[in-house]
């Protein structure tokens, strides 16, 4: 392929990633999305208990409409992986993933979620729910404080309602 | 006062007397779609606005403020919930009964349409002023029953099947007493027409004739409408979300809508055969005292929701048939007996 011919092909891409039929409606659709993130409820450890603090009267999770935990996957958009993930979860973590309809975020919550925590260098660990499933927002700390977790959701939710900034930023640029 | 008190009636009239003849074929059917229209506006609304008074309420009874960030005090939250819905991905499970999976949904969000248009809203305001309003209402209602077990069976899921199965044994225990405690105002009224009952509650409501009945058709109520504390069809813990696990985005979301109208329509009900309708004072139009009754009914419920934990299915059957069902029976013949008493005493 010759330079002209690939620039030109490289400037299509560009305007398909601009989506330009629909671009008023995917705005509306992820502000939408943006402020109504259900989550799954898949509490594994300790961390699970900070995230319930969040939902609970001090914290309260449900000023930004995010309250709305679902124990059913096909109603949920984001999992929040809170806790420890043994190898033996993971293909359950992975299902559980698989049967949330699309569009759908991940947040890894606390150290163990992220790579491992305290527990890295055991046999049964699985060091990062990355490995098994894609995540979009890390939380650190053992366990995060309720405040970070409601910052990891806003940040979730600048990536959800900026899409092509969010991209651009992965890229380096 | 009087004009504001007929608004409604005056607009129809006016749209009937676009019409050579307003009482033509034409004119009616006109009036039929508009009636419609009205009522489905009626159910989306209701949900729109009781999914973020629901939301408010439970914010409000445990300390919280409940979704304040988006628009004024939060009046958007629903507005962003419902878009997303329309957003997401549609998924029919491969080993699902592909047309009962399909078609559930959609008979469950069309029932309140059919209940919601035989009650009388204003002074003659009933869009469909049916002379066996009651019996129509309850028959309609029951069919739900059916809805919530396709939806449970077409999904092929064990938990879906155990909440259909759920759902089926409990409304259809609590719809014996919530039939038998409406009696009593039928033996009064000597008619199953709305729009007459609503009369006769002119002096003195129902609810302080049938006091008895008014609480169990509440709580039967609670119950056909699958709320907490009888909320056993979509018990999270027991059974993921009952007949509703398998669906996703707006398939989902007409099961909400049709919960939500399924709760206004019995809320009416209510309101219409107990508080008096839209009989009231005249300082408001009839119509507004309806909406005010109805209201109050769906925060008490919203109230109970929030309040009481989910009570046990074997709690559960006992209170409908040894419990609901006897006070329901006695309560037909107190009022029996208190109809014959009342005409011996007048000399009838």
């Amino acid at each position: 392929m010759d330079v002209a011919s690939e620039k030109r092909l490289r400037e299509d891409e560009s305007l398909m990633q601009k989506n330009v039929l629909v671009t008023n409606i995917d705005k509306l659709l992820n502000w939408a999305r943006g402020h109504s993130f259900w989550p799954v409820t898949f509490g594994l450890a300790c961390c699970a208990i900070e995230m319930m603090a969040t939902g609970g009267p001090r914290y309260d999770i449900s000023r930004f409409g995010w309250e709305v935990f679902r124990a059913s996957p096909r109603q949920a958009d984001v999992m929040i992986v809170a806790g420890t993930c043994t190898r033996k979860m993971a293909p359950l973590l992975r299902r559980i993933y698989d049967q949330m309809p699309e569009p759908k975020w991940v947040i890894a919550m606390g150290s163990c979620a992220n790579a491992g925590g305290p527990f890295v260098d055991s046999y049964s660990m699985l060091a990062g729910v990355d490995k098994v499933v894609p995540v979009d927002v890390y939380i650190p700390g053992c366990p995060p404080r309720p405040e970070s977790l409601l910052y990891g959701l806003l940040q979730l939710q600048y990536k959800v309602s900026n899409p092509a900034k969010v991209r651009l930023m992965r890229n380096g640029k | 006062m009087e004009t504001l008190n007929n608004l409604f009636l005056i607009i129809a009239a006016a749209i009937r007397s676009l019409f050579a003849d307003p009482h033509s074929v034409w004119a009616n059917l006109t009036m039929d779609v508009i009636n419609f229209i009205i009522v489905v506006v009626i159910i989306v609304l209701a949900a729109l606005i009781l999914i973020l008074l629901e939301r408010k309420i439970a914010g409000w009874t445990s300390q919280r403020t409940g979704p304040n960030r988006l628009g004024p005090r939060g009046w958007f939250q629903t507005i962003a919930d419902a878009l997303k819905l329309m957003g997401k991905e549609d998924i029919t499970p491969a080993g699902a009964d592909k047309f009962i999976f399909k078609v559930a949904p959609m008979i469950v969000f069309s029932l309140p349409m059919m209940t919601l248009a035989v009650i009388p809203y204003g002074n003659g305001m009933a869009p469909i002023n049916l002379d066996l309003g009651i019996f129509y209402f309850l028959a309609i209602s029951a069919i739900s029953t059916v809805a919530f077990l396709m939806a449970g069976w077409g999904s092929n899921n064990k938990y879906s099947l155990l909440g259909g199965m759920r759902a089926v044994a409990q409304m259809i225990s609590y719809e014996i007493p919530l039939l038998f405690s409406l009696l009593g105002v039928v033996m009064i009224t000597q008619s199953f027409n709305l729009g007459t009952i609503v009369e006769a509650q002119k002096t003195i409501p129902f609810i302080i004739l049938q006091p008895l009945a008014f609480v169990i058709y509440i709580i039967a109520g609670l119950a056909e409408v699958n709320r907490a504390p009888f909320d056993l069809v979509e018990a999270d813990q027991e059974v993921v979300a009952g007949p509703f696990t398998e669906y996703t985005g707006l398939r989902w979301g007409l099961f909400f809508l049709g919960e939500y109208g399924n709760m206004t329509a019995v809320s009416a009900l209510a309101a219409t055969v107990f508080l008096g309708g839209w009989q009231g004072p005249m300082f408001l139009p009839g119509w507004v005292w309806f909406w005010l009754k109805v209201g109050i009914i769906i925060f008490f419920m919203m109230w109970v929701r929030w309040t009481f934990p989910r009570i046990r299915v074997d709690h559960l059957m006992h209170l409908a048939w040894k419990v609901l069902l006897p006070l329901s029976i006695l309560n037909i013949f107190l009022t029996g007996f208190g109809i014959y008493i009342y005409r011996f005493v007048m000399g009838g």
